[in-house]
Order: C-alpha cells, then structure tokens, then sequence
C-alpha cells in the first residue's frame, strides 16, 4: 500500500535506503535528530550517516558518550517534549543497557500518562549474524521485546521496504525499534521508489505465491527462504513466501489467509527458537486455524544456545542455511 | 554564598536574627509554609485512608518540605520543566497542583492525571509543566536531559529543567550518563539530589563512598552547591541561582540539598527493623516544618492566630478534597486498553 509520488525509482542496497531516509527525514523536519556513537564524525560505523553532520551541523547528527540507556532515554525525554528524535543503538547486541528505557519508560508513556505526553521515537539497531560478528556483534533482540506492549517492531529485508517502514517508523506517534539485518546491508539491493512514500507498519508482503506450504519469516532468511523456494518449484513444490516485515504488530490476516490456502505452515527465523517469535504465530495459528492444517506446524529457527561463535563452524551451525530451509519445506510439503 | 574553584558551598546562618530573605517577599515566605504544610498534611492524610483501609497504598516524604517547597518557589511556573521522582508531592503542590489532584491520585479515580493507572504522586501534566514518571529510580534523569537538549536545540533561552531524585539514585548507571551528557553540551538544567540518608533501608554509607553528593560535580565539569535541605530559604536561594544560570545559557548545576527521611519508606515499609528510633527522634530536631513556623512568628511574618487560621485552612481544604475525591468513579475497566498506541490496542493488525 505504498503511496509512491513519483514512478521513477533508484537501485540501492539497504544500508544505502537507510541512509537516503534518514537524509530525506533530516532534510524535511527540522525537528529530527540523531543521536548515538560515531554517528557524527564517523558517520555510523557502516557509513549511514557520513557526512551528514556537515549537512546538519553536531546539534542535530549527536555523537554521544559511550552510554546505551542514556542514548534511548535522552531521547526519549526529547520527544516528550516536541523533538523527533532516531536513536541509533551501534549493534542491536548493545542495546540491552537501555532495555529499561525502551520498555519500563518509552513504551509506557503514552499509557502512564492517559495520552498526555507521547514518545514518538525511532531506535534503530543493527542486528542479526552471519556476518563473523561473535558473540557481540550477531544477536537477534525482536524476541526480547517483541512482548512489550506500547512498542513496535519492523524488520524489513528489502531496500524498497527499509524506506517505506523507515519513513512509516519515523512519522509514527509511538515509539519504533527499528531492526536492521546487518548481513543484508550490502548483500541486498533493489529498487527503490525516488520520492517519499510509507508502508503502514503491520503490513506483511506475500513475495511468492504458492499453494502446498506457508513459509513466514522476516530479515534475512526471507531472501534465503525465497532462494529455498525457487528451488523446489523446479521440482514441482509450491511454496507461498511471506515476508512479516512488521514483527509487532503482526500481520494475522495474511498468515492466516495464506495458511488456510496452503494448510501447511512453516516459520523460519534466526533468532533462538524457543520463545522466539515463531512461537506466537505457532500458537495464533493454532488457535485460529488449526482445522485449516494438513500437517503440525513446523518451526525452523536458531538453536538456543547463544548466538552465535566466532569461529566459522560455529557460526555455519547457528545459522539456517537455504539448502536447509529447502529440506524443511521439502518435509513438510511432503508430510 | 561561597565558591571554592567550581563548587560552591552555601553555609546556613545558624542565627535567627541575621534572617536572609533572598528578596522573597512575605506573601513569597507564606507561600513556601502553606506548600510545606499542605505537603506535610497530604501524606499524613495519605497515610490515614492506608490504615482505614481506603486506599491500598501511600508513600512519605516528611522532611523534604523545605527543599521541595523551596525549590517550587524558584520554578518558572509555565516556562521550566520538571521531572521530578516519586517523593515530590511537596514540588509538585508548590508549582500547582491542587489538594483534590493529589487525592484523585490517592485514591486512583478516573479524574486522576494517570486515570488511576499510576501509583500515587506520579503526576503528569503539560499544565504544571510535569514530566511522567515512572517509579525506577534514576530513569527519568535522562528525560530530563533530553527536555533540557530540546530546549538548548530550539534555542528557548529563559527556560531550564528541574530534576530531582533522592541520594539512592546517584548509584544508578543512569544518574552518571545524565550528568555526564549534560556537562558536555552545558544543558539548562538542574540535577537537585535529595539526600534523606535512606534508599528504604539502606543507609548513606553503604550507598557512597563519598557522603557528599555535591562533591562529584567538580569530576563531571559542572557547579555543585550544597544546602542545608532543612531550610527552605536556602533551598530556594540555591536552586533559584541555579535556575537563573541555567536559563541564561550557563549551563547544569548539580544542587545537593541534604533532609532526611522521618517516616517509613511507604505504607508497606516498617523503618524499626533497620533504624533506631533514638535516630529517627535525634533528627527530628531538624524538622523543617516547626523550624519555619517558628521563623515566620520569631520574623513577625505571621501571627499566632494567622498560624492557627492557616492550619486550620489547610486541614479543612484537605478534608473538601478528600470528601470530593473519595466520591469519584473509577475509570471503566476497558479504560485497561486505552492509550497503548495512538492507533489503538493491538498487537496484532489485520482484519478481525
């Protein structure tokens, strides 16, 4: 549903549609502020940001001390009062010192406060592995905050959509975790529609049609699950790929429309299985559409074991490769 | 006042006689005793609906009402910002919020700022210029900094932000980064530490090293004043200085106004099973009501019959607000789902 002013588009990867957003959104509303490490100067560590502090000047592109809580927590104090301000969290697996911010303060103020103040705030993290980032520098948080009342989530996969959403995130009257796959920065690139336009966060994408499987997933391991697809349609198997995009809120029209054409779901995601957010669609469809199935629901996710090590074996065995998403959807078409 | 390199140390004149003002008018003086009271009087009100029952919960802040009350006088009622933490009944009461507002919040009515989602005295209102709050200690400190860079963004000189917290929260990571952040971009803005010598139960020596919370500001680059927190002229002189310089481009302050806690922590707190009572009653020397009340007869300022008559208001407006608070609805209970998000309560979207 992207309103698109303009049919002309750009070819870009993702890291490139985060940054010529976050430049539209600094360029149209002065207002807008970034605030994080190395935001400024260095303009991000993967280069998001360069060169935008000789545009806007320190006051609006904030390099801040080295301090989490107080990055999302300044930020949220500024948009209480009349700012709109993106945080950038460096590498999502630093964002645990500000889980508070984010959760007891961010999420609650429009609540605690019966709709006086607001908190209309985007954070953005770089997430996700394959990418020889260790323990550090490769986790997934959407589970750990994909519970919390008050807050949203969006994990796009594809530049187009990182504009769309990031553009939808930053208008938006509540708070935003911004989730960005680091492995797809530079691996991904597509068209980007030139002009501003948004994608309603909460909007799922069918990429491909199918009729014998549902395979839902989001970041990464959609592009490697439409790999995985294309596959088995050489050898006949038709599998329907959804690309969630929005993790909270989630899309249960189109999973459940898709599930009650396939009656077979499968849900494939990077983050540690248990308590992941394939558990909350397994169990939404269980309960809404449990009669539409031919076979149990199958999850393909990260083992729960901490994602993920540093050495190459190590990482290979964290992540779900698409010959292994093929086997997956291969088994359960075949169930 | 008297400055030592960056910090400056404001001495109380133990001397009645040599009374300084700071240019605060009578009607100024009476003003800061009527907060100090209606606080004083609030919390023991607060307190009597927990023991008949009426309310589940109240927490106590008897011997913050100078610093509170003094502080209140110093705001900029519709310019500055406060973001105050859960002890502030009496900063609240002297910027403006009413007896009944806090009753309403007492007794978690659907009038209540929070429409009774809030613990008591977590007050939110553009109005007053009130920030909200939640109860984890130090959170809001970073608030306060962001409200503070807003304005230094949008360039509203003749406004800052007030902050406070009590000495608990200066262990927080957070109290750090806020300071921190704040000295580097010299925000207008005021970091004002309660210092009651208890976080619940646990006493000042096992919170700091360093006793003297005004002590770090010279380690983050910033003024640090100390006051007596007993005396709410000095409380005032102190914050309003600090206001000023703030609000002219000068920067943050961190102000150390030392009280102490005389009641429990809460309601559900029993203070006996980790301090003495020949502690508690030692203090009470120091109770910065009795000790204003004495100034404002000692000065002339008041009458004993002025005294009784303004007691006697207070107790009956306290009384008004109770009956009428007491008497108000609750909210719905579908009031549960309201306010979640702007667009409604959901977390999933799509056609039901």
């Amino acid at each position: 549903m992207a309103v698109v002013s303009n049919t002309s588009s750009t070819v870009m990867n993702n890291v490139e549609a985060v940054r010529a957003t976050l430049y539209e959104a600094m360029r149209n509303d002065d207002r807008t502020v970034i605030l994080g490490e190395d935001v400024g100067a260095r303009g991000n560590v993967f280069l998001i940001t360069k060169d935008f502090i000789k545009e806007f000047g320190p006051e609006r592109v904030i390099d801040t001390p080295i301090a989490e809580a107080s990055i999302v927590g300044i930020a949220v104090g500024m948009a209480m009062e009349g700012l709109r301000p993106i945080a950038e969290i460096q590498f999502a697996d630093f964002i645990y010192p500000s889980f508070n911010q984010i959760v007891g303060e961010a999420a609650k103020t429009r609540y605690r406060s019966n709709g006086e103040y607001t908190c209309p705030l985007v954070i953005r993290a770089p997430y996700g592995g394959g990418v020889r980032g260790a323990l550090s520098h490769s986790v997934s948080v959407e589970a750990l905050f994909y519970h919390v009342p008050g807050l949203k989530i969006v994990a796009p996969s594809f530049p187009a959509d990182v504009k769309g959403l990031l553009n939808a995130a930053i208008d938006d009257p509540d708070p935003v975790l911004f989730l960005e796959h680091k492995k797809t920065y530079r691996l991904i690139k597509g068209e980007v529609p030139d002009g501003h336009y948004t994608i309603p966060l909460g909007k799922a994408n069918v990429l491909k049609e199918g009729t014998q499987l549902t395979a839902v997933s989001y970041g990464l391991y959609v592009h490697w699950a439409l790999e995985a697809a294309a596959q088995l349609q050489e050898s006949g198997l038709s599998v329907e790929v959804i690309d969630l995009r929005s993790i909270r809120p989630m899309d249960k029209t189109t999973i459940l429309r898709s599930v009650e054409k396939t009656r077979k779901l499968l849900i494939i995601h990077e983050d540690n299985k248990f308590g992941g957010v394939g558990a909350e669609i397994s169990a939404m469809v269980a309960e809404e559409a449990l009669f539409h199935l031919d076979a149990p629901i199958r999850r393909l996710a990260g083992p729960d074991v901490p994602p993920m090590g540093y050495a190459l074996p190590l990482e290979e065995e964290f992540m779900s490769s698409p010959a292994e998403m093929a086997q997956a959807m291969r088994e359960l078409v075949e169930f | 006042m008297r400055v030592v390199g960056l910090v400056a140390v404001q001495h109380r004149d133990p001397s009645a006689s040599s009374f300084g003002r700071h240019g605060l008018s009578d009607q100024q003086l009476l003003a800061i005793f009527r907060t100090m009271l209606m606080h004083r009087t609030l919390e023991n009100r607060g307190f009597q609906l927990n023991r008949q029952g009426k309310i589940p919960f109240a927490s106590a802040g008897e011997g913050h009402e100078a610093v509170q009350a003094g502080a209140a006088m110093a705001f900029a009622r519709g310019k500055d910002i406060l973001v105050p933490y859960y002890r502030d009944l009496g900063l609240d009461l002297g910027i403006g919020l009413t007896p009944y507002e806090v009753l309403l919040s007492l007794f978690a009515r659907a009038a209540d700022h929070s429409a009774g989602r809030q613990f008591p005295h977590h007050y939110a209102s553009r109005r007053l210029g009130v920030q909200t709050i939640s109860s984890v200690i130090a959170a809001q400190l970073p608030h306060a900094v962001g409200a503070a860079y807003a304005l230094h963004y949008r360039g509203e000189r003749g406004r800052a932000v007030l902050t406070t917290f009590g000495d608990g929260a200066t262990s927080e990571g957070e109290w750090h980064e806020s300071v921190n952040f704040a000295a580097v971009h010299r925000l207008p803005i005021i970091f004002l530490c309660e210092n009651n010598e208890w976080a619940i139960s646990t006493p000042l020596a096992k919170q700091m090293g360093q006793p003297d919370v005004y002590k770090r500001a010279e380690g983050y680059g910033l003024p640090g004043v100390v006051v007596d927190g007993m005396d709410a002229i000095a409380c005032y002189a102190a914050v309003k200085e600090a206001l000023e310089r703030a609000r002219s481009g000068g920067g943050p302050t961190l102000v150390e106004a030392k009280c102490y806690r005389f009641l429990a922590h809460t309601t559900d707190d029993d203070d006996r099973t980790y301090r003495s009572r020949e502690e508690v009653e030692a203090r009470r020397k120091d109770d910065p009501v009795p000790r204003f009340e004495r100034l404002l007869l000692d000065e002339s300022i008041l009458t004993e019959e002025g005294m009784e008559a303004l007691k006697r208001s207070i107790r009956e407006e306290v009384d008004e607000a109770t009956d009428r608070a007491e008497v108000m609805a609750y909210a719905p209970a579908e009031d549960l789902y309201r306010d979640v998000y702007a667009d409604g309560w959901q977390p999933w979207r799509g056609e039901e």
